[in-house]
């Protein structure tokens, strides 16, 4: 009777896990990014000229999002 | 670019998944590496055929707007990986000693009378986790083009060529360019990204599909300069670390 409850806790766990790795793993800079990038392109939208400024700025979000993690790596290969 | 981006990510994730069934094969017996291999795919292929239809069922903006997002963040961490490795900031990944890993795990877990549990599992677990990832890609692309049934035969085909490259080759996948393909599905994942996650904002891109184009030309050019970047860093550490 208590094996089922454990298999779906494990199930459950295993599912949250592997979202966990394939979302955040080792650069949870970058999912924080991400959901940054949303923000800002919502907070866009409620302004004038919202389309021209988010065409620009998206690319140019990802593109910082994608220097900062590099540039924390680079940090952390120096203290090795 | 649709087909390319399912094609080489597909094929990036099965040479990784081919590596793990090769080393099994090899050490405990094929039996079990192709039932593991095989119960794996039949999971996976139930999976899309629960998933895939069901997604249909939601509203496009709120499916592009996750899928953009899913594949901005997949496609960064791809991207960030494959300068890394290009640049000599992290070892670039080697399936030889994935391989050898994986045979060293297979040996120390001793023999086993009748069926091989963990050759299954191992061969279970390497094709699943693998297949899991394809699996995303295929239904997050597929659906937001209208073309999950394009996105799943091209993926199915990378898996057959891949398979028969792995009969062919036996066990030299170091020799595919791992890293290559990875940086170039990056920069696809990450142009898919950004173009559906503003189409999920309703952000009208200019020219509509072609500024697919133009967002993967403006990409492939930050990743050339991010590589180059790094790379000079990474020799300005080995001379400061030398002198």
């Amino acid at each position: 009777m208590n094996e089922r409850p454990n298999v779906v806790f494990r199930l459950i766990r295993g599912f949250g896990q592997f979202w966990w790795d394939f979302l955040v793993g080792d650069t949870p800079e970058l999912f924080v990014a991400a959901l940054v990038i949303i923000g800002v392109i919502a907070l866009l939208s409620e302004r004038g000229h919202f389309n021209a400024a988010a065409i620009v700025v998206l690319p140019v979000l990802a593109t910082l999002a994608l220097a900062g993690s590099l540039v924390r790596a680079v940090r952390l290969s120096r203290r090795k | 670019m649709l087909v390319g981006a399912v094609f080489l990510a597909s094929c990036v994730e099965m040479v990784e998944a081919l590596t793990i069934v090769l080393a099994v094969g090899h050490t405990r017996g094929w039996r079990s590496a192709f039932e593991g291999t095989g119960a794996a795919l039949l999971v996976l292929g139930a999976l899309v055929a629960a998933f895939g239809p069901a997604l249909v069922h939601v509203p496009l903006s709120v499916l592009r707007l996750i899928v953009g997002a899913v594949l901005l963040i997949f496609g960064m961490q791809w991207l960030r990986k494959s300068i890394l490795r290009a640049s000599g900031l992290k070892a670039k990944h080697d399936e030889d000693a994935v391989y050898e890993e994986s045979v060293a795990t297979l040996r120390a877990a001793g023999t086993s009378i009748g069926r091989d549990r963990i050759a299954f599992v191992m061969a279970f677990k390497g094709v699943f986790l693998e297949g899991l990832e394809v699996v995303i890609l295929v239904i997050t692309l597929g659906t937001s083009a209208h073309q999950l049934g394009l996105a799943s035969n091209v993926a199915g085909i990378a898996v057959v060529l891949v398979g028969l490259c792995g009969v062919i080759v036996a066990k030299q996948l170091s020799s595919v360019p791992e890293n290559l393909l990875k940086m170039s599905v990056g920069v696809l994942l990450v142009t898919y990204g950004t173009f559906w996650t503003g189409e999920g904002l309703k952000v009208r891109w200019p020219g509509g599909d072609t500024m697919l184009l133009g967002l993967a030309a403006i990409y492939s050019v930050v990743t050339y300069l991010f590589v180059l970047s790094m790379r000079r860093e990474t020799s300005a550490q080995t001379q400061g670390a030398s002198a």
